[in-house]
């Protein structure tokens, strides 16, 4: 199978991605501030700044979820046990013996079983309880019912937990960047949009095609 | 330095006496080795400085919109102000011949009924019969406290409250800064000094200078409450004649100017705004009316409205508060703001202790405006005072509950004076910053009730002068009629003033983080959960768990990985 380095990440999905990234981490640093954990800006400031990036980011989302529906692109997430045992083996195992990455990138699957599995998690999971608990928090005074309102606590719960499972999830991501292949190699894709891309005939005769500007000679 | 008072000497008649003072010097530093002798002052007069001493001020008193008074008379030209008079009563006598309702609608007010029934306990209130934990009771002391009764000849409880010409016009009217009251009578010797050297009161000029009352009316009494400059209420001081910008937004000169009466809004002698029965919370009845409607209510929803700041993002945050905060909780930082210190705690016990047979005063306390404040007065005990005070928070629902004189309380305990209910769960409760005030005070031993005392009279049993618990105690029950067991102690009493003056300019509204941190001002309320403040613990333990477990994780994968890698090569 031809092995050519294709743009797999258009202009979208890579403003998305960093955009995501820049608000997730204002949103951490500000939403521990308002937990109480450094003092560094005003609460206030924090405030501020989280609701603004919070919508923000909940804007994007739905512009992203149009995006994904419409471009077909939500098929890269689904999840497959196809190659996952492998990819578990490699990670827990096969890296420290230097052996290859079981994964190879294709056309319409871009991600391998793990991280499909864990982005999916991440949007199924992860985001929608930040979001709801989120603007649970952030309407709380449309549905306390002129009392002070217990449930707040459990929000802030879900909200401050799921906040703590996210950070793990980057600390994890980011790692993971080092593995199989340099840095830059995993980097360089999601910044100008081309990586190796294991292609079938008929991929690369319609890209050839129909859209040759996708293929780096 | 000591201020010998000589005039009290010649009141006396005693020139051994005056000699006495001649001598006093050392004396006082040996009696009170512990105190530099110029805080020491002797004698017990204090009530020359009550009122406002500068320049009158001449506030706003209604919110026209050029806000140029618009009177259609003109006092100095009526021929009923022309006198003479000799009195107070006869200038009544004159007003009321032209205010011919004043008098009956006056003859309700508790300025001078110094009665009230409270609407929810039905409990019968006012300075008639209240015991507070300042100078404890007005009642039966009226001779003293009726200074601050807006009518003339108050001498005792047997007042005739159906003489209208007894009701005093000018203290809340007069606008020359001339007038004075004088206690109705002059109490033991030792305390007669009053308002000596004073100019006798011009009635036709004074009569002649009436208006609606200025901050100087209201502020001569209410500024004074509890026996001095803001003694009483924390947010109530001189200050508030020509408060800075800073000390007050509404009454400052440099702000609204505003008078009192602008937010305590009333018609016919009454007006809103009594601690007694608050409106806690004034969400929907009363924020800020349509023009022609009653706005009879001293909240500052009634003017800001139930949704005060802007509608942007942080505003809309700051309004969700405003449901559950009183506006006062963030908009007043501190109480005693701008030099006027405020007193704390007050203990009787030490009361009565005499140098050369004498009372005296101790000013120990230097207060923000530099005027020294007296620390331990022989007639009242000892005091601490504050200045800058951050307030109590607590739950409020506006109703004031009191321990009267036939409360029956457990002596194991402290007792509040006042105390009120108000709960996170309550729609009708808010956050409230209160003044809370600490006195160690006389009561019933065998009945465990408060007692009333006799502190004022030209007898053997007034405590001023006599210092003497057990006499001022018993006759001051025998004469209101209240069983006394013949036995008294002290008890620890706490009292609660809601604060609700010296509102700060809103770049000086209380920060975020002052609340909603774990050792913020509302660390001690509970029943509620408040970001910044409430997070669990496990739930901090669990959130180190997961990011100390990932760093840990990836740490040990890339170490192992460096290791091996390095052995293969």
């Amino acid at each position: 199978m031809p092995v050519r380095n294709v743009k797999i990440f258009n202009g979208f999905e890579r403003f998305w991605h960093w955009t995501q990234a820049a608000l997730i981490f204002t949103l951490l640093f500000t939403g521990f501030r308002i937990h109480g954990v450094f003092e560094l800006i005003s609460f206030d400031q924090a405030v501020y700044v989280h609701t603004i990036a919070a919508l923000s980011l909940i804007v994007l989302w739905i512009f992203a979820i149009f995006w994904h529906l419409t471009t077909g692109t939500w098929r890269h997430y689904l999840p497959t046990t196809n190659g996952l045992w492998k990819v578990a083996r490699f990670y827990a195992w096969g890296i420290f013996k230097g052996e290859q990455h079981p994964y190879r990138k294709h056309y319409w699957r871009k991600h391998n079983p793990l991280q499909a599995l864990s982005y999916l998690g991440l949007k199924l999971f992860l985001f929608p309880a930040i979001w709801f608990s989120g603007l649970a928090y952030l309407t709380y005074n449309y549905w306390q019912n002129g009392i002070t309102n217990p449930l707040l606590g459990w929000v802030a719960i879900i909200h401050v937990g799921t906040a703590f499972a996210i950070l793990a999830f980057i600390i994890i991501h980011v790692y993971l960047l080092t593995t199989g292949g340099s840095l830059a190699h995993h980097v360089m894709p999601m910044i100008n949009g081309y990586d190796e891309v294991d292609l079938t005939e008929t991929e690369l005769a319609y890209l050839e095609q129909d859209e040759p500007q996708r293929l780096k000679s | 330095m000591i201020l010998p008072n000589t005039s009290k000497c010649f009141l006396n008649g005693l020139l051994g006496a005056c000699l006495s003072f001649l001598a006093q010097g050392a004396i006082a530093e040996d009696a009170l080795p512990d105190a530099p002798p110029d805080v020491v002052e002797l004698g017990i007069s204090e009530y020359t400085n009550i009122g406002n001493r500068g320049k009158v001020d001449n506030p706003v008193t209604a919110l026209d919109t050029d806000k140029v008074k618009k009177s259609t008379t003109d006092h100095t030209k009526l021929k009923e102000l022309q006198g003479p008079f000799n009195s107070g009563p006869e200038v009544t006598r004159a007003c009321l011949e032209c205010h011919n309702t004043a008098g009956h609608q006056f003859k309700k007010n508790k300025h001078w009924t110094w009665s009230y029934t409270h609407p929810e306990t039905g409990q019968k209130l006012g300075k008639s019969v209240l015991i507070n934990n300042f100078c404890t009771n007005a009642k039966g002391n009226e001779g003293m406290c009726a200074q601050c009764h807006a009518g003339y000849g108050m001498t005792d409880s047997n007042y005739d409250f159906s003489n209208e010409e007894n009701i005093d016009c000018l203290v809340c009217h007069e606008s020359t800064g001339t007038y004075y009251k004088t206690p109705p009578t002059k109490g033991n010797k030792a305390c007669s000094i009053m308002f000596e050297g004073k100019k006798p009161i011009d009635w036709v000029y004074v009569a002649q200078n009436v208006r609606l009352p200025a901050r100087s009316n209201c502020g001569g009494c209410h500024f004074f409450g509890g026996g001095g400059d803001n003694v009483k209420h924390g947010d109530l001081s001189s200050v508030l004649f020509h408060p800075p910008k800073d000390v007050d937004v509404h009454m400052s000169e440099d702000g609204e100017n505003f008078a009192c009466i602008i937010c305590h809004v009333g018609e016919g002698h009454e007006w809103a705004g009594s601690r007694y029965n608050m409106i806690a919370k004034d969400e929907k009845e009363r924020a800020k009316p349509k023009p022609g409607l009653e706005r009879e209510t001293a909240t500052c929803e009634s003017c800001h409205d139930d949704k005060p700041h802007p509608v942007d993002i942080k505003g809309l945050k700051l309004n969700d508060h405003v449901d559950r905060v009183a506006c006062e909780s963030c908009h007043i930082p501190a109480f005693a703001r701008g030099g006027v210190a405020t007193k704390m705690d007050w203990d009787w016990r030490t009361a009565g202790r005499l140098k050369n047979g004498e009372g005296f005063k101790l000013k120990e306390y230097t207060q923000g405006d530099g005027h020294h404040r007296a620390t331990y007065k022989s007639i009242k005990g000892t005091f601490k005072y504050d200045e800058n005070v951050v307030p109590l928070y607590r739950w409020f629902d506006g109703v004031m509950k009191y321990t009267t004189i036939d409360t029956v309380f457990d002596p194991s305990k402290p007792v509040d004076i006042n105390s009120f209910d108000g709960s996170p769960t309550d729609p009708d409760s808010r956050i409230w910053p209160f003044k809370s005030m600490h006195t160690v005070q006389p009561y019933d031993k065998g009945n465990n009730t408060l007692v009333y005392m006799h502190l004022w009279g030209d007898d053997d049993a007034a405590f001023w002068g006599n210092y003497d618990f057990s006499k001022a105690i018993k006759v001051g029950m025998e004469k209101n009629g209240i069983p006394y067991s013949g036995e008294y102690g002290f008890i620890d009493t706490y009292s609660y003033w809601p604060i609700n003056h010296m509102v700060a300019p809103k770049e000086k509204a209380l920060a975020c983080e002052e609340c909603h941190a774990k050792e913020g001002r509302l660390k001690n309320l509970d029943g509620f959960y408040m970001p910044g403040r409430d997070a669990p613990k496990w739930l901090d333990i669990l959130g180190l768990l997961m990011i100390v477990g990932s760093l840990g994780g990836v740490a040990g994968h890339g170490l192992i990985r460096l290791f091996l890698g390095r052995r293969r090569n």
